[in-house]
């Protein structure tokens, strides 16, 4: 995974709510065995009808999505996660997310940052009213500042520092091989197995 | 019940980190895994226990004329199921296999999912699996990966909401229409962060079926699982399956099961309570599924900006009563509602009668199982002669990844689970509803109250 230290970038404002992960990478892209590519099919519908927020040219390059409450609800593919990355997207901060959004985002390298709804709300005016502010976000100080906008987040410690150090949790997991083979040998034998 | 499975799952727990927990069953199908797959190999890793993972393909299926699909992208990641399965010793019920079919509904017709377990898959209708006391959510590909390679998932604890349903359905009222009165009434993010607990007169009175559509529903209250207490209901349905333990195996895990059922004094961190002899057929009017009101309603003002973007979407006005709105299509199908019993249901309101002119109609039983049962009891002659299409199983319209789609701008009466934007076919409206409310629609043209289609 790649590291999530501190990114700067223009913050895009997606001014819904429950925007759910079939609106950001719709079906017929989820048919790829790839883990790239899904940046041109990020919001793919939306931005088909036509003057799209997103697709204004003072948003270009945005690495901040700000967006409504319940962002990520629905599917669990995690395509939609993989899509805002490959878009260049490295943060979402909204009011709240769906679960399983946050929880891939986390796994993937995309920070997802949770802030109370009036804070998001400004930050949605701010990047409206004065499109191309940029902001800092500091994971390791757990701090965002600029185009007069500044507040501290709250974030898991865990995947803090999963993404700090850009870590494999695959690996951290097989460093336990003792006690998850402990484990399995207490599971009783009449639970099932596919075979 | 959810913290007693959650504690009997504990591999390892620090303070400070999510709980690193065992996994009994992990569910693969074609469209989630194939990244995970892949990124094994890239790192020299292997499944680590592919006697406790299963797969199926049922995403992106076509539901007539088998393999090759036409679809070669769809058929391409097909193959690439087939080939992980085959490399890593995975035991797989691809297309033509007797017992293919949607994840949700063969992991508890072969009797793989039961109570106690904790159960995964890379889809978030696993919710499903929890109707049999069972603790399951989907994941997203990372955690499919880390479970393929460590048969374990790390996850914070999440907080307990109670969801108590009393009362007598009323006629016409089923277990979907207690999902979608549930949504109604916690909104779609009501139980984010929760596992749901499911209880009450209503939901004990429930078929194994119809708790898994209730619990199938879960994901779209925007709780990850749902469950309910495994009672004789749930024996009876198991015994005998497949996969079910058998003999002394079976009196010992019985007396486990009964030891999961939630304490009489444990406390929940919410609780909802719902009285069913006041719910109805529901019907959702938005693009979200907490956008429902009874049949006999209208389409609300907007409250909100949301609720402004889903009335332009869907083309509806306030004020226009729900049994006026003409459709175009009919889908009986998906994990939510393609068993046996929906497919029952949905007949004995379609006998003896015809799809309206304008409307094409199509049943997708959910597994190859399902299918073969509903023709063993005739139920196929049923829809066909009525003009509906009968399929292979697969999850089809539901999500439109294989050939079954909506055109732009056309209406379909739905038995599936989410009414999202372009979720059935792009520019496609899409009205959640329960099967005999879909058979009706599809015969009267419009929706309409089945209970009044009835009495007819």
């Amino acid at each position: 995974m790649q590291p999530f230290t501190r990114v700067t970038g223009i913050v895009a404002p997606l001014d819904r709510a429950n925007v759910d992960t079939d609106q950001i990478i719709p079906k017929q892209f989820l048919k790829r065995i790839e883990r790239s590519g899904y940046g041109p099919f990020l919001f793919y519908d939306w931005r088909r009808s036509g003057d799209f927020i997103l697709d204004r040219p003072e948003y270009r390059g945005a690495a901040v999505l700000v967006t409504g409450a319940n962002f990520g609800c629905g599917s669990s593919r995690e395509h939609a996660a993989w899509s805002l990355l490959d878009a260049g997207f490295r943060t979402v901060i909204a009011p709240s997310f769906g679960d399983i959004f946050k929880s891939n985002s986390f796994r993937c390298g995309l920070l997802p940052v949770e802030l109370p709804e009036p804070q998001v709300a400004e930050l949605i005016r701010l990047a409206t009213e004065k499109p191309g502010i940029e902001v800092i976000i500091d994971l390791a100080a757990q701090h965002i500042a600029g185009g007069g906008f500044e507040t501290s987040f709250g974030v898991d410690p865990f995947y803090r520092e999963c993404l700090l150090n850009g870590w494999d949790e695959i690996a951290l997991t097989l460093r336990q091989e003792g006690q998850i083979a402990r484990y399995e040998s207490t599971r009783p034998a009449w639970l099932p197995i596919s075979r | 019940m959810a913290a007693k499975i959650w504690d009997d799952h504990i591999v390892a727990a620090h303070e400070g980190e999510p709980d690193l927990l065992y996994v009994d069953l992990h569910l693969v199908h074609e469209v989630t895994s194939p990244q995970a797959f892949e990124s094994l190999r890239m790192n020299n890793r292997r499944v680590r226990r592919p006697d406790l993972t299963v797969a199926t393909m049922d995403h992106d299926v076509p539901t007539r004329g088998g393999r090759p699909a036409a679809d070669q992208i769809a058929e391409r990641q097909m193959s690439a199921l087939e080939e992980n399965c085959r490399r890593e010793g995975i035991a797989l019920y691809g297309m033509g296999h007797a017992r293919q079919g949607i994840v949700h509904v063969i992991g508890p017709e072969l009797g793989l999912t039961q109570p106690g377990l904790l159960i995964v898959c890379g889809d978030s209708h696993t919710s499903t699996h929890g109707a049999f006391g069972a603790l399951a959510f989907g994941i997203g590909t990372s955690e499919v990966e880390h479970v393929l390679a460590t048969q374990c998932l790390r996850q914070r604890r999440p907080k307990t909401m109670a969801v108590t349903v009393d009362g007598a359905l009323p006629l016409g009222v089923t277990a979907k229409d207690v999902a979608l009165g549930i949504i109604a009434r916690i909104g779609v993010e009501g139980g984010r962060g929760h596992v749901l607990e499911y209880r009450g007169s209503t939901i004990r009175g429930l078929s194994m079926e119809g708790r898994m559509t209730v619990c199938n529903m879960t994901i779209e209250g925007g709780a990850r699982a749902g469950m309910v207490v495994p009672d004789e209901t749930t024996f009876a349905y198991l015994k005998g399956r497949p996969h079910a333990p058998r003999g002394e195996h079976w009196d010992e895990a019985v007396v486990r099961w009964k030891t999961l059922a939630t304490d009489a004094d444990a406390a929940f961190d919410k609780d909802v309570s719902i009285d069913a002899t006041r719910l109805e057929p529901y019907v959702t009017w938005g693009t979200n599924p907490g956008q429902a009101v009874p049949v006999t309603g209208s389409v609300p003002n907007p409250a909100t900006e949301t609720d402004e973007r889903a009335l332009a979407y869907m083309a509806l006005e306030p004020g226009t009563k729900i049994e006026s709105i003409a459709i175009d299509r009919v889908f009986i199908g998906s994990c939510t509602n393609a068993r046996l019993e929906d497919l029952r249901l949905a007949a004995t309101v379609v006998r003896g009668q015809t799809v309206h002119p304008k409307v094409r109609a199509m049943v997708v039983p959910g597994s190859a199982s399902v299918k073969q049962q509903a023709e063993a009891e005739g139920l196929d002659a049923i829809f066909k002669a009525a003009g509906f299409e009968w399929r292979d199983a697969g999850c089809s319209m539901c999500l439109g990844m294989n050939p079954d789609i909506l055109g732009p701008g056309e209406r379909c009466a739905s038995t599936s689970n989410r009414n999202f934007e372009g979720r059935q076919g792009a520019g496609g409206r899409t009205h959640l509803v329960s099967p005999p409310m879909a058979a009706a629609a599809a015969i009267t043209g419009h929706l309409v109250d089945v209970r009044e289609f009835s009495r007819n």
